[in-house]
């Protein structure tokens, strides 16, 4: 049963299909269109562009840069919106007491942090990891509670009808319950971590793919710009695609899913 | 010695505050024993409280008045002498079929030697050893159920509180799980309470059949089932007699009296 035979989706070919239409657009498209290089650099320029940068400004640096920072606002993001999630789906006393607070921080607008924490922390990368960790936070928090308040109570019976104690309803159920819904918060959370990295990198310091980004701006060097934004996504399609990875190996015990996104 | 009376309910009643604030009774001045070994059923209209008395029972709910006694002693909350089984399975996804079995015998802190060895034997006895390794998702209904209910042997209770285990499944797949049962109980030696809604059910599984009224929830009637092979209900399925008791039940409960019919459509509860 369920032998995993390797095949090919339908789809697949239209999908590269659509990558090469895209990639030519991008490279002829200004071209036909008239549209000058310093508003749509075509792609041979921005490849062209990201060779200079990575002899001329240290791109790799940059990227690493950003890329640590993503990485590490991610995991402290997630890691404690998890914890304040167990923490008020176990207590309701507790989620009363604290969700207007979590819910003001959610509604402030986090970005707009960003100059505050560089007056705090200085030109240092702690700032755009904090902003981050403050942006993936919530929805990870989010789906943990709501995965917890919706564990079917018949469960929480059956475990407590064999005299399961509140630790063990815990940890035999209400966590592994969680986990599903653990993983669809980390995936926003990980898209979610580079937007609060840039912004965090655009209000100050010298350093990573934000702020090249800011100084191509500055140049009106738009191919700079290009490179940056590229980067920026590929950062934040691995960090997806780790997560989408793990939640495969841990959720192994459900039926294959078709969804790709 | 085997004590003579395994599972009592001493004048139990229970109330509960609706949405609104009022006061409901579920279940009203309910007394019944059951003895050791002996199979009882539980029939009556929706919502007349017999999930109640079970969850009672299991120690899940504290009566209002009353109590319920297992062995003699009052139940204060869970006891490891007494088992549920729902007519969801309750199978837990991320557990496999010997994981899901053990799951109660792991919480009460067994050995795992000695609750893998449980698990084995009780898979092999359903005839599911070859499905230990697997994952809920990969069985069909009928399979699952009797997971559910190695699950619920799994902690050796003296008295199993059975609430619909076979609503869910198909007919065919039914009368196999009731004969299942009915083996399993008769050969462990185990005291039980099923309620169900299936009076053929009630008739071909049971020592005695008790019949509640609608809510707030009495004992009206109780019969007695004089047909032999308890451990075999598709034996007892043939027996010409089965249909007096079946008629009985219907008219003890106005199957068929069209004012109650849209009542009997409702919801359990």
């Amino acid at each position: 049963m369920n032998a995993r035979l390797f095949r090919v989706p339908p789809g697949t070919g239209a999908s590269l299909a659509l990558l090469v239409a895209f990639l030519a657009a991008w490279e002829w498209g200004p071209g036909l269109l008239n549209v000058p290089t310093y508003i749509v650099p075509p792609l041979s320029q921005v490849a062209k562009e990201s060779v200079r940068m990575w002899q001329v400004n240290h791109l790799l640096m940059h990227t690493g840069i950003t890329a640590a920072e993503v990485l590490a606002g991610f995991v402290l993001g997630s890691l404690l919106g998890a914890f304040i999630g167990y923490l008020l789906g176990m207590s309701p006393a507790t989620e009363v007491a604290l969700s207007p607070y979590i819910l003001a921080l959610q509604i402030a607008p986090k970005v707009a942090f960003a100059p505050l924490f560089i007056l705090w922390m200085g030109f240092s990368v702690y700032p755009k990891i904090l902003v981050a960790v403050l942006i993936v936070f919530f929805p990870v928090l989010v789906n943990v509670l709501t995965a917890i308040r919706t564990v079917d109570p018949d469960l929480i019976n059956l475990a407590r009808s064999f005299k399961a104690t509140r630790t063990q309803v815990f940890w035999k159920i209400e966590f592994p319950a969680s986990i599903p819904a653990l993983f669809a918060g980390l995936r926003i959370g990980s898209t979610l971590a580079v937007v609060g990295v840039v912004v965090g990198e655009f209000v100050g310091g010298n350093l990573g793919l934000g702020f090249l980004l800011t100084f191509g701006e500055g140049q009106a060097d738009t191919p700079m710009v290009f490179v940056s934004i590229v980067l920026l996504t590929v950062i934040g399609s691995l960090a997806y695609l780790a997560v989408v990875m793990t939640e495969q190996r841990v959720l192994h015990y459900l039926p294959a899913r078709d969804h790709r996104l | 010695m085997a004590p003579a009376t395994r599972l009592e309910y001493r004048n139990v009643t229970m109330r509960f505050a609706d949405a609104a604030g009022r006061v409901l009774t579920a279940v009203a001045g309910v007394s019944l024993a059951l003895a050791d070994r002996e199979v009882v059923s539980l029939i009556g209209p929706s919502g007349c409280g017999k999930s109640t008395l079970l969850n009672i029972g299991a120690g899940l709910y504290s009566p209002s008045e009353g109590a319920a006694f297992v062995d003699g002693e009052k139940v204060e909350g869970p006891n490891a002498q007494v088992a549920v089984m729902l007519q969801k399975d309750l199978l837990l996804p991320w557990r496999t079929v010997a994981e899901n079995v053990m799951l109660g015998a792991e919480i009460q802190g067994q050995a795992r030697t000695q609750r893998q060895r449980r698990a084995h034997e009780l898979l092999e006895g359903f005839e599911l050893a070859e499905f230990a390794g697997r994952y809920p998702h990969e069985l069909s209904g009928g399979m699952r159920q009797r997971v559910a209910l190695a699950r619920t042997l799994a902690v050796d209770p003296n008295v199993l509180l059975l609430d619909e285990p076979f609503s869910a499944v198909d007919a065919q797949t039914r009368m196999v799980l009731q004969r299942d049962l009915a083996r399993t109980l008769e050969r462990a030696g185990k005291t039980a309470l099923l309620i169900t809604h299936d009076l053929l059910e009630a008739v071909t599984l049971s020592d005695r059949v008790l019949v509640m009224s609608r809510r707030p929830g009495r004992i009206i009637d109780e019969m007695s089932i004089d047909l032999p092979r308890r451990d075999d209900p598709l034996a007892r399925r043939r027996e010409p007699k089965v249909n007096d008791y079946v008629a009985r039940l219907m008219d003890r409960l106005h199957i068929g009296d069209s004012a109650l019919e849209a009542q009997a459509a409702g919801g359990n509860a």
